[in-house]
């Protein structure tokens, strides 16, 4: 063997002990790279539904419902500060979109990340339309709880921070839906405003938190009238 | 070769006299005073009168018959007041009909191990229609099998019913594990189509103009009952909680779709969860939850006699024969 291969071969050998020394602390970058960044769902709706801001929005707290820490049945709104625009639609559109993108974990998440609002509208009675993709529906775990704890907070985040509206009527995919995931009726409209809380019991809670389906409903009448 | 009507004009033949004209000339010639009528007008005369007379006494016999019809129903005679009093219809047996969710293609919820939400609520169904007729109360399935009616076909099973209390059963994806959720309509969603429609986001009811102005659309049926819904599902809802520990104490509202069109006081039950690990965890609530609609049935039936006459409608509503038999 020549003297010129002696040399290439340890060159070669020093580049492959400085390779096997980098490539662990590697790994590690690319993992804390691919940890760090958006998930798939976020991508996809960064795409989707593009930013909603404006040259007057204003840094304002926002108060958007999420599941109440460790239950799986009571709302509780959280206070967080969120680029807000005067005007009452893109203000919707804005709060409903930290609804759905900016849940604190995702044990407290009330929609399906994926789902995006597609287009909202306030009519001039106080009706809100609001259309969601279809993933709001399809992705929705079935169940008269989850869709009533979906809608609630949809609700209640639109009562909070838009004035506004009296009522909301949700589309899917720009169409009417019978349902929501197969139990919750899609065909009228939901009553906004926290004013409307009339709690079922004699023990009502504390309105920090509030219990899916304790909205709208009457006081409970002692003996039922037939009808 | 003559025909004979032929030969008769030609004088051949003597033919048949002519009915009318000429034996009536002859007899104007003979008689010596004009007669008014000739013997065959007479007789046709004579015809249309009877005729008339018919026509008459058949149409005098139709009013009387018709008089008689209406006569006790508004001015009844004094000696038909006295008489027996009309047998009052029975009342009609207490049904409670049982709508297991789901099924067929729509298996409903999904466990992780496989647990299927339709599976379990027909289950749940057979359990409580044992434990009611155990006890004397009928009790019918919207489904007893692995098919999927849909929302209406279920409710015209109880809306067939002239004294029904109707029960929907679910399995939930969520929730704490072994608890049960009664729900029943707020009063919102109870008029669901008719406020699209007021808002164009619906086409309009198409009007019916010999339609009864009480009768009560099939969309809305829920509507009139709904107090009684509220207060069977506090009723319920008691009972579960007592046997399910972490249940909620008080039922909930929920725009649930298949209680929207059914004509009879309807609740909702929702059980917790298709995800548990085992599903003997679910198939062992089976009965404490038969045990608890059946005590809730119960109690509720002083509040829900039975009618013996159709309900009056409430504003904007109607009698629940329209809502049933579809």
């Amino acid at each position: 063997m020549s003297r010129r291969w002696v040399i290439a071969a340890l060159i070669l050998g020093v580049l492959v002990a400085i390779g096997a020394y980098e490539l662990p602390s590697l790994r590690r970058h690319v993992s804390r790279l691919s940890s760090e960044g958006p998930s798939e769902a976020e991508s996809r709706r960064d795409v989707v539904a593009p930013q909603i801001s404006t040259p007057a929005d204003t840094q304002s707290p926002a108060q958007i419902f999420w599941l109440a820490p460790g239950t799986s049945d009571t709302l509780a709104p959280a206070t967080i500060q969120l680029s807000l625009s005067p005007d009452p639609v893109l203000r919707a559109k804005q709060v409903l979109s930290a609804l759905i993108a900016e849940s604190p974990s995702p044990a407290q998440r009330t929609l399906p990340a994926d789902a995006t609002l597609l287009q909202f509208y306030i009519l001039s009675d106080g009706t809100a339309i609001a259309d969601f993709s279809d993933e709001l529906a399809s992705q929705t775990p079935s169940g008269i709880l989850s869709e009533q704890i979906a809608v609630d907070s949809i609700t209640h985040t639109l009562a909070a921070n838009v004035s506004s509206i009296a009522r909301l009527k949700i589309l899917i995919h720009g169409q009417e839906a019978e349902t929501l995931a197969g139990h919750v009726d899609l065909t009228g409209f939901f009553p906004v405003g926290i004013s409307s809380v009339t709690p079922a019991t004699s023990n009502p809670q504390s309105p920090a938190q509030v219990s899916p389906g304790l909205l709208n409903q009457r006081s409970p009448a002692a003996p039922p009238s037939k009808p | 070769m003559f025909h004979a009507k032929q030969r008769e004009k030609h004088g051949e033949i003597p033919g048949p006299a002519p009915v009318t004209r000429a034996p009536c000339s002859a007899h104007h010639r003979q008689a010596a005073t004009p007669a008014r009528f000739c013997y065959p007008q007479l007789v046709r005369t004579q015809k249309y009168f009877a005729s008339l007379l018919a026509v008459a006494a058949g149409a005098l016999l139709a009013l009387a018959s018709f008089a008689a019809q209406s006569a006790p129903q508004s001015n009844p005679a004094p000696s038909e007041q006295q008489a027996a009093p009309p047998s009052a219809p029975a009342p009609a047996p207490l049904v409670v009909v049982i709508d297991p969710a789901h099924g067929g293609a729509d298996p409903g919820a999904h466990g992780s191990n496989g647990i299927s939400e339709s599976d379990v609520v027909l289950a749940f169904a057979r359990q409580m229609r044992a434990a009611l007729e155990a006890q004397g109360v009928t009790a019918v399935l919207t489904r007893d099998a692995d098919t999927d009616p849909s929302f209406d076909d279920r409710s015209a099973v109880a809306n067939a019913q002239a004294h029904a209390i109707f029960l929907c059963l679910h399995v939930a994806s969520t929730g704490a594990p072994a608890t049960v959720r009664v729900y029943s309509l707020p009063v919102f969603a109870a008029q669901a189509p008719a406020q699209s429609a007021a808002a164009g986001l619906l086409p309009p009811p198409v009007e019916q103009p010999n339609s009864h102005p009480g009768l009560r659309t099939w969309d809305n049926a829920q509507a009139p009952y709904l107090d009684l819904s509220r207060h069977f599902a506090e009723l319920l809802q008691s009972q579960l909680t007592q046997r399910f520990r972490g249940s909620p104490p008080a039922p909930a509202a929920a725009a649930v779709r298949q209680l929207r069109t059914i004509a009879a006081p309807a609740v909702a039950i929702e059980v917790s969860n298709v995800m548990v690990a085992d599903r003997r965890q679910l198939d062992i609530m089976a009965t404490p939850l038969a045990d608890a609609v059946v005590h809730a049935v119960l109690a509720f039936e002083p509040f829900f006699p039975a009618a013996t006459e159709p309900p009056t409608p409430a504003a904007g509503s109607a009698a629940p024969a329209a809502a049933g038999g579809h």
